[in-house]
């Protein structure tokens, strides 16, 4: 089976090779994927790993203790957590309104939610010191506080719950729903019930997704926050500063611990996912 | 009926806030001063030379990341092997992996004094840091996962019935993968290819740490914005913001045109 399948996929430059022989182009396609995921990904990131403990157990120890350190870790982390939540109500009932609403402008609303995947990060932090910084039109100013970065992560996480709740609401069966109500139970027990249940497993995928962007995001927050270290400075932006003053080793060590939670969620995410497929028969 | 209209309001009061009024406050503030400060600024030097530097590191990001996109589906749906769950959580990596992150590991690869291959590549003449390979190289990682993403699905949808039959009418396998399955990938490819056009031109994180941010030189669209805006050249900030938001507007209509199933 795998042979056949094989030259179906891009058996292209062995079949060209040798056009007498039928070549299983498998291995070579699967060697291209690999050869180039290791040099531009997996490479980088081992040295990363690297650098980060080459002053030994210990001055990874020491470089992810500091003080400016820890605070910056924990704000993003903290911070992420918190507009994670934010994002699985808002994200969902934005996807409601658009799988069951109906009115003028739909459309143009649907599109609006991929704006802030589509605008560059750094854009987004000033267009939201334009509108919520010291020249705000509406009298608001949060620039160089916790709010700021909380706004901008919430901001470039918008379409991660979404888009992920969206199709899954659309394919929704609504006999269920309405079975419930014909039962005599209320919107609210219906939603809580019947069609929570449903959407969890795209809500926990999306907000995870949002939480692996939010955690080390940079360039939104990073004109917005100030950097004010043990206040304002969130773990991309310490990394950064780090880098500037020639600190790799230290910088290093903070990433390996982004790397590390992101990878986390990234891996329960996986399982989520996997467990719902079974589930869903 | 007025749940509906409150959960209606709520969602689009929230969108307003966070996105649209945002977004139309740029344009406004862009032209404030009137077209001609912006033309000024749009047709200075240094924004010329980040537009070519940008359209030249999306150029070469977005047709190595498609062909990569499309063999990593392949293997991924189509064939067996071992290490498969491993492959593909490893190109969704990028996903999970910080900006700076990305800049900090080229940083430790390629710099001349203790880079993993810097010095090598130094002694032959080749200058990856500070220069456009290394923005490029920071670019392919962040937009990695783009294609692979949009074409697994309709690989797996599409199914094998029409491969099958194309090989054994006798096809070969570039025949079958050119007349059939490209065909039927081809919405999957293009809406990746939106989606990794749009990082590519956006990226700002990874590359501001590799480039050096020389303006003129080695400063791409997004870093010219930070670069204007850190020297309080507003009109500056707002007239590239606007040219990359009107790119993003193009990829929003992109999106909606090609978009081959709700959601990514």
């Amino acid at each position: 089976m795998s042979t056949v399948l094989g030259t179906a996929g891009v058996g292209a430059g062995a079949e060209r090779a040798a056009p007498a022989r039928r070549l299983d182009g498998a291995p070579l396609t699967r060697g291209v994927v690999v050869a180039y995921l290791s040099l531009i990904v997996l490479l980088p990131l081992a040295a990363v790993v690297a650098r980060s403990i080459e002053g030994g157990a210990d001055g990874f120890w020491r470089a992810i203790t500091s003080g400016p350190a820890v605070a910056a870790l924990r704000l993003s982390l903290v911070a992420s957590l918190i507009v994670v939540a934010i994002n699985a109500v808002t994200g969902t009932l934005i996807a409601w309104v658009l799988v069951r609403d109906d009115f003028r402008g739909k459309g143009a609303v649907n599109a609006l939610i991929d704006l802030p995947f589509a605008l560059p990060t750094i854009v987004a932090g000033l267009v939201l010191i334009e509108i919520y910084g010291p020249r705000s039109p509406v009298g608001i100013n949060v620039t160089y506080t916790k709010l700021a970065i909380g706004l901008a992560m919430l901001f470039v996480t918008l379409p991660f719950v979404v888009r992920a709740v969206q199709p899954v609401l659309a394919e929704l069966d609504r006999e269920m729903e309405e079975a419930a109500a014909a039962l005599g139970a209320s919107a609210a027990t219906t939603f809580r019930l019947v069609i929570l249940p449903a959407l969890l497993p795209a809500i926990l995928s999306g907000a995870g997704l949002g939480f692996a962007r939010a955690i080390g995001e940079f360039g939104a927050v990073v004109l917005i926050s100030g950097n004010i270290p043990y206040q304002t400075e969130v773990a991309a932006v310490r990394i950064f500063i780090q880098v500037e003053n020639d600190r790799t080793a230290a910088a290093a060590a903070i990433a390996v611990v982004l790397l590390a939670i992101s990878l986390g969620v990234l891996l329960a995410i996986a399982l989520v996912e996997r467990w719902s497929l079974k589930h869903e028969g | 009926m007025r749940a509906r209209y409150a959960l209606r309001s709520v969602a689009l009061g929230y969108l307003a806030l966070l996105i649209a009024f945002p977004v139309a406050l740029l344009l406004f503030r862009t032209f404030e001063g009137g077209v001609g400060p912006v033309w000024e600024a749009l047709s200075s030097d240094e924004f010329l030379s980040a537009l070519r530097l940008t359209l030249l590191i999306a150029l070469i990001t977005v047709p190595l990341n498609t062909v990569f996109g499309v063999l990593a589906a392949i293997a991924l749906v189509r064939h067996h092997f071992r290490g498969k769950r491993l492959l593909s959580a490893f190109i969704d990596l990028p996903l999970g992996v910080s900006p700076v992150v990305v800049g900090l590991a080229l940083l430790i690869l390629y710099n001349r004094r203790d880079g993993w291959f810097g010095a090598w590549l130094a002694e032959r003449g080749v200058q990856i840091l500070f220069n456009w390979p290394s923005m490029v190289l920071a670019t392919i990682f962040i937009a990695l996962p783009f294609v692979a993403r949009e074409v697994v699905p309709v690989l797996r949808e599409i199914g094998t019935d029409q491969e099958l039959a194309a090989q054994t009418l006798g096809a070969s396998g570039w025949q079958t993968f050119r007349l059939i399955t490209l065909p039927a990938i081809r919405p999957g490819i293009a809406f990746g290819v939106v989606l990794t056009t749009a990082r590519a031109l956006g990226e700002y994180g990874a590359v501001a740490i590799v480039s050096g941010k020389l303006v003129g030189k080695t400063a791409t669209m997004t870093i010219l914005v930070e670069e204007h805006f850190i020297r309080f050249d507003e009109v500056g900030a707002y007239a590239v913001s606007l040219v990359l938001a009107l790119l993003a507007l193009l990829t929003l209509v992109g999106m909606q045109r090609l978009k081959p199933r709700e959601g990514r």
